[in-house]
This record gives structure tokens, sequence and C-alpha cells, in this order.
């Protein structure tokens, strides 16, 4: 038993290694990709439209709509980010579903990585919207003994990112590979299709936080964050 | 070891690259796809907002033009309707005055129809009575009209007042132009030369007589002399018969004269 699709090699060289986890995420880039490429390549500006197109639609307008109510008052400019995170961690969830696949959030490799990502964006963002002085003038706040804490803030909080989608994506896989072995029938589907819902919600949590993050190096002022942010 | 430095570089580096997909493929043609609907929609919107305006402004105008019309018409009705009595009354008068003058020359073709009646009634009689009398005369005393006509002359000359017949004398003898006899029809040179015999016996002067034919005297004569002149003859009876029979004429003309328009019948009035 794999505890993460690290453990699968298809191919090493060195440094250099082909694994599980490189080759779905490859393998959820192009179904995307191409997916949205299909789609979006004839899509109309009229009152009607095709039902992908719509469905594209619905996701993309409550992506920006989700964004906006943490607080992020120019949702387009972080859709590119924000939203490929929730689709990249929804989509690795939902394809759990084809036997054999084992999604990439349940190498904590992976989820570091993404947690790596956003503990860049967001100082990135930061400095983007209130300059590196401004920025940086946010840990010193309320007063300059906050700082030691803001900085260990800043990294917990990363880490708890990487570790809460790794350990309940990778958790998912092994009660179903436990249940596999004790209960061949029934208990698996079962599980498979709470494992459905706990990967959209991790997907939702890590983009949503993702969001309250940068929204709070932005300094936007809302109480939502809050809330979001104990889930 | 959970952590693969290699691999987390490397899905560092697909999730960047699926961000840029994303944008390139999903987002931003999406987005653009909204916007242009939107846009779009809010043009359509406007556009149906500034018809919806026209459309106000046209119903107004319309309504406006309606009322005008409306107006216009029954201020045309009335001046019709007025035109329309005026011409009414107009073609009455117009009726009237023909029926007038229908009835007028009705009424004058009635007078000239008893006229003509009369005329030929009286022609008739003067022609009757006189072929009566000529006959009555003959087959009685076996003479003519005419010698009774002469001899009742002359006894008149005869029976003449003096101042008569002595002013009668006096134009006689002084006419510069010769005396003229009229008869109406041709004397016989007897008749004549006893008409001359009569005058001059009468007036005891030889005096120069010019006979002549006048068929308007009706059996009668007549003698003129400058001006002055003695006649007999039966237009007064006729002219009297003549009154008699328009009398009665006109007793039976009258009823037959009906209005014009209710009977198109005339009076059969007949040509003797």
């Amino acid at each position: 038993m794999r505890l993460s699709p690290d453990e699968l090699i298809f191919w090493r060289g060195g440094f250099f290694k082909l694994n599980g986890t490189i080759v779905f995420t490859w393998g959820i880039m192009v179904l995307l990709a191409i997916g949205a490429k299909l789609i979006s390549r004839k899509l109309s500006t009229g009152p009607k439209r095709s039902r992908w197109q719509n469905l594209l639609e619905i996701v993309v307008l409550g992506i920006e709509k989700q964004i906006e109510e943490v607080g992020l008052s120019r949702p387009r400019k972080y859709i590119g980010f924000l939203g490929t995170l929730f689709l990249f961690v929804g989509t690795a969830s939902l394809l759990t579903v084809i036997p054999g696949y084992e999604p990439p959030t349940g190498s904590l490799s992976t989820t570091a990585a993404l947690a790596l990502c956003v503990f860049v964006a967001v100082p990135y963002f930061g400095i983007e919207d209130q300059g590196i002085r401004g920025y940086l003038k946010s840990y010193i706040e309320p007063t300059v003994i906050m700082l030691p804490f803001n900085i260990i803030s800043e990294v917990s909080r990363t880490l708890a990112l990487a570790i809460r989608l790794f350990g309940n994506m990778m958790s998912g896989a092994m009660i179903i590979a436990i249940l596999l072995t004790i209960t061949p029938f029934v208990f698996p589907v079962l599980m498979t299709a709470l494992g459905l819902l706990t990967g959209m919600v991790q997907a939702y949590i890590f983009s949503i936080l993702t969001a309250v993050y940068i929204a709070a190096a932005i300094g936007a002022r809302k109480s939502s964050p809050e809330k979001a942010s104990k889930s | 070891m959970l952590i693969d430095w290699f691999t987390v570089g490397a899905q560092a580096l697909n999730f960047l690259i699926l961000v840029w997909l994303m944008k390139r493929f999903l987002y931003k043609p999406i987005q653009l796809a909204i916007d242009t609907r939107e846009k779009r929609i809010a043009g359509q919107i406007a556009d149906a907002e500034t018809k919806r305006t026209e459309a106000q402004k046209e119903r107004e105008e319309f309504q406006r033009k309606n009322e005008d019309f409306s107006q216009q018409r029954a201020a045309l009705l009335i001046t019709a309707t007025r035109e329309v009595q005026t011409e009414r009354e107009r073609l009455l008068a117009e009726a009237r005055q023909a029926a007038d003058a229908v009835s007028a020359s009705r009424q004058q073709f009635l007078t000239n129809e008893a006229l003509n009646l009369n005329q030929s009634i009286s022609r008739r009689t003067q022609q009757e009575v006189f072929a009566i009398s000529r006959k009555t005369l003959k087959d009685l005393a076996s003479t003519s009209l005419e010698a009774c006509v002469i001899e009742v002359f002359v006894q008149r000359l005869r029976g003449m007042e003096a101042a008569g017949k002595e002013s009668l004398s006096q134009a006689l003898k002084t006419a510069t132009e010769t005396a003229v006899v009229r008869s109406a029809l041709e004397l016989s040179d007897e008749q004549r030369a006893a008409i001359q015999n009569a005058i001059n016996e009468i007036f005891r002067v030889e005096i120069r007589l010019r006979f002549e034919t006048a068929p308007n005297l009706i059996s009668g004569i007549e003698l003129s002399a400058n001006g002055q002149k003695v006649v007999w003859s039966i237009a007064d009876y006729l002219a009297s018969l003549e009154k008699g029979v328009a009398e009665m004429l006109n007793i039976q003309t009258k009823p037959a004269a009906v209005p014009v328009g209710e009977s198109e019948s005339f009076p059969t009035a007949t040509h003797s």
C-alpha cells in the first residue's frame, strides 16, 4: 500500500523522476486545458448558448462571486490563480471515481507545492496592491512585538494549507483502500461518494482560504473572511 | 519521506502552467463572451428604451393627429351639412321657379288656346251668319245679302241727323281726295251705281267715289272722306256674340285648369 502517488515511479534519471503525482497532474492539466479549449472554441455571445458553455459560465461566474464575497473587489485579477486552485483540487478529487487513478493532491509534495505557491502569491499580490513598504508594514501592526507572531502565522498557515489538503485526500484514499480489504462491496462505493464530497469541500476551503489570505494582504476589510477561515 | 522536493518543484511548475492554460483557454474567452453578451443586452435594452420612447412619441403624435382629424371631420361635416342645406334650398327654389314657369306657360297656352278658339269661333260664326243670312234672304226675298246691306247703308245715310249729315257733306265736298267706299265683298256695277246715286241724291252734289274691298269689314260697308266715316256692319253684333261665347268658354276652361304636376292633361280645345 502506497501512502502517496509519489511512490509510483514510472521513470527515474538521477535527480529527475517521473512519478504518479506528476503524471496524474499532467493528465488533469491536459483534461482541463483541452476541455476548456473545446468548449471555448465556439463561444456564443448571443442570448443562446450551448450547455457546456453555460456550465463553464456558471463555474467562472460562481468563482468570481465567491472571490468578491471574500472581499476582493476585483475578482478578475485573482480568478486566474484562485480559480485554477479550485478547479485543480476539485478535478483531482472528482477523478477518483476512475479506477487506478490516484489524486495528485493525495501527495504531500503537491499540496506543499500549492501551499508554496500561495506562500509566494500572498506577498506578491500584497506588494502589488500597496507597495513593498506598505506590505511589510502590515507585519509590525499593531506593534513591532507582533512581528515574530505574524511571521509564524504566515508560515504556519501555509503549512496548515498543505497538511490539511494532504491529510484529507490521503485519508480518503487510505480509507477506501482499507475498506476494500475488509468489505469489498457497497461500503467502498459509499466512501468514494463521501470522498467526492470531501474533495470538493477541500477544494473550496483551499481556494477560499487563499482568497482570505490575499484579501488580508491587500488590506481589504471585511468581516466574512474570519467566518470563512474558521471552517 | 513524504515530501519529494523534485516533485514539489515540478508540481509548482505544473500548477503555474495550468494557471496560464486556464487563463488562456477558460477565463479570458468566457469573460469576453460574458462581457460581449452583457454589452449587447445593455445595447438592446437601451435600444428598446429608445424605441419605446420613440413609440410613445409617435403614439402621442398619432393621438394628436387623430384628434385633429376628428375635429376637422366634424368641422367638414358641419360645413357640408350647411352646404347641402343651402343647395337643397336653392334646388327647391329652382324647382319651384321651374314649376311656376311651367304653370305660367301652361296658363299662357290655355289663354292662347282660348283666344284661338274665340277667333276661330268668331270667324266661323261670321261665315255661318252670312251664309245663313244670305241663304235666308235669298229664299225669302230673292235678294242678295249685299243688296240688303247696301240698302240698309243707304237708309242709314238718309236717316242721319242733320248735323252729322251736314258735317259729312262738308267733308265730302272739301275732300281733296276721292271718297272711298269700302265693302267686304266686291260690289257689282249696279250696286256701285245705286250707292253713287244714293249719295249724290242725299248730299245733292256730284261726288266721285272709289270702291275698295276690305274683308275685315265683315259684311259691312263704309264711307270715308276727309277723316269722316259712316259705317254699317255686323261687327257690333259679332262683338256681342263673341263676348257671349268668351264668357261661355271661360266657364268651361276654369274647371279644366288643374295645377301643373298633378295632371298632364290639357284642355281639349277643338279647332273648328
